[in-house]
């Protein structure tokens, strides 16, 4: 039988493969907006997990809405990827320096 | 056992995909791999009966989400060289991190904590039990607020969206409605009323 712990495992797989996506694709913000979007996952994950185990669906609810938040940050973040490109011709992360203190 | 073998290849699936996402050369490549991931991640769901949250994810996810990630790589002309800088340099310490990450929540999320008998597994859904119809009922009374919520979340996010890449300088050429429906009859028309220049001419015969 699966038990909740092997659910929360995998998410905390995804979750930490997340961060070290982070880690080592720090210049390409798109890769890195796609590894917001795996971190996201790893928690939906974990709550349709409990959800699923303690028998109460309000887990489920707040997937719902993580999903929704989800879309709504990646729709503006990609825009802003869009006007900076068309601005500075670059996605680099080290290129955007100019609000540097 | 069927569940098992359910479980540990989509599990297997999502963790590959996840790798390959952070690991692959072409964004393209990596925005795909999300994909394949995001499919595994709606088999886990199901296996979980959340079958309504596993349609939105792939509907929702990989219908929209994935589809503006795959336009925006696509649309950019980006250096790929330029960005895989340093991705060796930051392996060791996105390796570390992961590692001890990974070790401090294994510790915590083990079997040890909630195994099968420390949460015992459910009991199996009724055959007329519907996902959806459970989670309608309590969307729309209990979080009935959070729902409008989310809807001003979107809303505010399309405006933005929209208010962020619109170009302001008009670049074709239109009527303007609002200028046309104004106009007036003194704008256009000007009635000159001005004296014959000279007398018609006598009757002379046609040469």
């Amino acid at each position: 039988m699966l038990a909740l712990a092997d659910f929360l495992i995998v998410g905390a797989i995804l979750f930490c493969l997340s961060v070290a996506g982070i880690f080592i694709n720090r210049k390409n913000i798109i890769v890195l907006l796609m590894c917001v979007e795996l971190m996201l996952l790893a928690v939906n994950l974990n709550f349709v997990a409990f959800s699923h185990f303690n028998q109460d669906i309000s887990g489920q609810v707040f997937v719902f809405f993580i999903l929704t938040v989800a879309a709504a940050e990646s729709a503006i973040g990609l825009a802003i990827l869009v006007v900076l490109f068309r601005n500075r011709s670059s996605i680099n992360v080290e290129d955007i320096s100019a609000m540097r203190g | 056992m069927f569940e098992q073998i359910v479980f540990y290849t989509f599990a297997a699936g999502l963790i590959f995909a996840a790798f390959m996402v952070i690991t692959v050369r072409n964004p393209v490549h990596a925005a795909l791999f999300l994909v394949a991931g995001f499919f595994a991640s709606a088999g886990l769901w199901l296996l979980l009966e959340a079958e309504f949250l596993a349609i939105a994810l792939v509907l929702v996810y990989v219908g929209a989400v994935m589809v503006l990630f795959l336009f925006v790589v696509m649309m950019l002309d980006i250096n790929l060289t330029v960005l895989r800088e340093g991705f060796t340099a930051n392996l060791p310490v996105a390796g570390i991190v992961a590692f001890l990450m990974l070790a401090a929540i294994g510790l915590v999320v083990g079997r040890h904590h909630f195994g099968l008998s420390e949460i015992p597994a459910p009991p199996a859904a009724a055959a007329d039990y519907e996902n959806t119809v459970a989670l309608g009922r309590v969307l729309y009374t209990q979080y009935l607020l959070p729902f409008e919520i989310a809807a001003v979340v979107l809303l505010v996010a399309i405006i933005a969206a929209i208010a962020l890449t619109l170009r302001s300088t008009r670049q074709t050429k239109a009527p303007r409605p609002e200028r046309q429906v104004r106009v007036t009859r003194a704008d256009s028309v000007r009635l000159v009323s001005m004296a014959a220049e000279k007398p018609a001419p006598a009757d002379t015969p046609e040469a």
